[in-house]
This record gives structure tokens, C-alpha cells and sequence, in this order.
């Protein structure tokens, strides 16, 4: 498995038990879910390519 | 003049201290039994089944379960996240697994699968004695 498919499975995880900790209707905690997960995942493509030309 | 909360006016607990003590032990030690115990079906289930599996991703990518050595902090504090996962933890030293392979290009996944997953049912337990007590 490639290193973005293990950190978008690290993003599902912590998402979906954060989601379910801080929402009690499903509808909310799939809404917050989402919206975590899509953080993750778009923070984690930015840095990554604001780390490419390191080491210089 | 506006109230200010004392210690007389704030809310009784509402479990008893060995209720509670009985919630947060199992909720360690099974991930989600705690939100089961207290009627919260589904967050248990979602507990029981994502926590295992994450700590069960990170020995498949070959992270280490660290011991308790007081002489090197960080490793020290992986192993208290280690442990938070409860009996999956337990069952892992039993199967010899979790001895971690540093060479491994998926070792520091693995690690962070292993502690992350004892980490969040840190705040699983939390959440259950939150219940427990009758704040949410």
C-alpha cells in the first residue's frame, strides 16, 4: 500500500471515531466526518507538496 | 450581580463511584464495552470495531509494541499509548506480535496506527465516563 492510501486510512480512522465522539445523530456525525476526513486529506496533499524541493 | 457556580450548586454525579470505576475499566479494556454498558449502541459498535482494527493495521504494517522504559521519555509514552487500547494490546503479547520491524518502509505507519488507536480510546473512556455521569 502507498504512503498517501496509509495516511487517507489513518484519516479515515481518526475521523470516523472523532466524528462519532462529537455527534450523537448519524446524519451529523457523517457530516463531520466528511468534512474532517476532506481536512486531512487536502492539509496533508498541501504540505506535502510545500515539502517537495526539501531537502534543497 | 451575575452567579457564579459553587461547589453546592453543581450537579451531583449521578453514578456511583464503582459504576463508574466498573464503566471505565471495561471501556479500556474492551474498546466500546463502555458505550455498550450505557445503552449507546451504536458508538460502542463503531468503538468495538474501528479501534481493534487500527491496532490491528499497525501490527500488519509491522509496528512495534514499545516497552515501559523509564529511561528513554518517548518511549515510555508509547508504551502508555500502547496499552490504551486494553485486551487487543494484551492479546498482541500473547501472539508474539508487535515485535516491529525498523527496517520495515511501513514501520513508522505501524507505529503511529498503534498508538494513535490506544490514544483515541483514551478519549473513548473519557466519553463513556462523561455518560456515565450524565453530562452527555
Amino acid at each position: 500500500m502507498s504512503h498517501f492510501w496509509l495516511m487517507a486510512l489513518f484519516a479515515f480512522f481518526v475521523s470516523l471515531v472523532f466524528a462519532v465522539l462529537l455527534r450523537d445523530e448519524p446524519r451529523e456525525q457523517l457530516k463531520t466526518g466528511a468534512m474532517m476526513l476532506g481536512g486531512f486529506m487536502v492539509t496533508a496533499y498541501v504540505l506535502g507538496w510545500l515539502m517537495y524541493p526539501f531537502p534543497l | 450581580m451575575g452567579s457564579k457556580s459553587t461547589t453546592a450548586e453543581r450537579p451531583r454525579a449521578s453514578a456511583e463511584p464503582g459504576r463508574l470505576a466498573i464503566v471505565c475499566g471495561l471501556a479500556w479494556l474492551v474498546p466500546g464495552a463502555g458505550h455498550l454498558l450505557l445503552g449507546r449502541r451504536q458508538k460502542g459498535l463503531i468503538f468495538l470495531v474501528a479501534l481493534p482494527l487500527m491496532f490491528g493495521i499497525g501490527l500488519w504494517l509491522q509496528g512495534r509494541l514499545f516497552p515501559l522504559d523509564m529511561s528513554d521519555p518517548l518511549v515510555f509514552l508509547g508504551a502508555i499509548a500502547n496499552r490504551g487500547i486494553g485486551a487487543p494490546y494484551f492479546l498482541a503479547r500473547w501472539m508474539d506480535a508487535g515485535a516491529g520491524t525498523v527496517t520495515a518502509v511501513s514501520y513508522e505507519y505501524g507505529n503511529t496506527f498503534l498508538m494513535t488507536a490506544g490514544l483515541l480510546n483514551f478519549l473513548v473512556i473519557v466519553d463513556a465516563f462523561d455518560v456515565a455521569m450524565g453530562r452527555k
